[in-house]
Formats: C-alpha cells, structure tokens, sequence
C-alpha cells in the first residue's frame, strides 16, 4: 500500500483527541490542587500555630497521604484518567505512582517484586532533581560565591 | 487573592504540561522529570522563591517546587559547611515528602489489591 494513503487512512480511523478540553481541565483542576494546598497551609498555621514552612511540610505530606489512600481505595486512577496533568503534575502524582506500584508488583515478593519496583516510575523523578540540583547547585555557588 | 495567584500559577504549570503531552511523544516520565529540572534550574538565581513568596502554595503544590525545593536544602546547608553541604542538604527539606511516600506506599499496599 502507498505512504500516502495509509497515512490517509490511519488518520480517519484515529480517535479523535479532544486536545482543548483536556488542556482546560488539566488548568483547572491543577489550579485547585494549588488552592487546596493553599487552604491547607493556612488551616495548619492557623489551628495548629505552624511557621508557614512546617505549615508547607504538612501541607505535603497531607497531599501524599491522600493520594496514596485513594489510589489504593482505587479511585485516583480514574481521576487521572480524567484530568491527566492536572493531577501527573502536582505533588499527587508523584504518591500515586509509588503507591501503584508498590501494590502492583506485590505479588511477585515483598523484595523482589515491592521493594525492587516502588521507585520504577518515581525514581526518574529523584534521580533528576538530585543531580540537576547538584549541579545547578555548584554553578550557583561559583556565580554568586555563597548561597 | 492569594488563593487566585495559587490556582491560575498551579493552573498554569498544569496547563503548560498537558500540551506537551497531547503535542509530543513525550510519557509523563519525560515531562515530570523535565519540570523537576525546570525548577531547581529557577532556583539558580532565587526566581522560584520569588514566585514562592508570591504565590503562596501553589507553587508548592506542582513537582517544579521539588526540584526547587532539593537545590535549596543543598544550598542553605552549602553557606553553613562549604561546597561538601551541597551533597549534605540536598535531602534536608525534601525528606519528609519522599519519606511520607514511601511509607504510606508500602503501609497501603499491605493492605490493598490491585484493582482491574
């Protein structure tokens, strides 16, 4: 079969993505994430008398404790599903890929299977910031001789 | 007001990645890591905690902030102990997210299946 008309035919029977929508609720749905984390920040400095840092700290660890919980309960895959990056980008993300993970590859032993897999998709992640921050790091302290 | 800079900054960098994705071929492997680096990048000459103190938690709330937050601990500690801190502080502010993770990861997936 010709390049062309293949390429022709391919096109008609592809799925049509509906690329606006998801950027739009990709906006949105990121952009509640921030203002719970927001909400959240506030709640703990107000209630428990946090400095705005601990307050952040709490704020996160807060996030990660909830996605991991609704991705083992099993509703966060669906969500992602639905607001994709609005969900991948923030620190839920990061939670829900380890929790996945870790309960996925369960069956095939605890060491062996979870504790050789948790960091397969997070570990990019990791290994990324660890060296990009080292490096930038070293650039920051010869630019500016001191933090 | 603070709570509109957060949603349209969250919003913003949500928004930015699902382009990439629906564009390229890029997994969200690719475009994590690559905001990971973004924001330890930003950090170099203290813009990220200038959009920080502006924008509140909803600078914290997407991954930019981790990388952000990992070139911080590493340069806080460097200005105590020398250029060895950079290794020493990497994980200082950053170690009760991955801490958090892990152990809520492995405590739920002792009790959970895998849903199909």
């Amino acid at each position: 079969m010709e390049k062309k008309l293949y390429n022709k035919l391919v096109m008609e029977h592809k799925p049509k993505e509906k690329r606006g929508q998801y950027a739009f609720i990709a906006f949105v749905v990121g952009g509640l994430m921030g203002v719970l984390g927001q909400l959240l920040v506030e709640f703990y400095s107000y209630y428990l008398g946090l400095s705005s840092s601990d307050a952040s700290v709490f704020m996160i660890v807060t996030l990660i404790f909830l996605a991991s919980l609704f991705t083992a309960l099993g509703f966060f895959d669906k969500w992602v599903k639905f607001a994709r990056c609005g969900l991948i980008i923030p620190i839920t993300g990061f939670a829900h890929s380890m929790t996945s993970a870790a309960i996925e590859y369960k069956k095939e032993g605890f060491v062996t299977g979870l504790g050789a897999n948790m960091f397969k998709l997070a570990g990019t992640v990791i290994i990324y910031g660890v060296v990009s921050a080292y490096i930038f790091g070293f650039l920051r302290l010869i630019i500016m001789g001191g933090a | 007001m603070i709570y509109i800079y957060s949603f349209l900054f969250a919003g913003a960098v949500c928004l930015i990645a699902e382009l990439i994705l629906d564009n390229t071929k890029l997994t969200p492997g690719h475009i994590t890591s690559l905001f990971v680096i973004i924001g330890a990048a930003l950090d170099i000459f203290d813009i990220y905690d200038l959009i920080v103190a502006h924008v509140g938690a909803g600078a914290l709330v997407p991954i930019t902030s981790f990388g952000h937050l990992l070139i911080h601990g590493g340069l806080v500690r460097a200005s105590e102990v020398g250029y060895m801190g950079l290794a020493m502080g990497v994980f200082d502010l950053t170690a009760s997210g991955i801490t958090s993770a892990i152990f809520f990861a492995f405590i739920f997936s002792l009790f959970f299946r895998p849903k199909d």
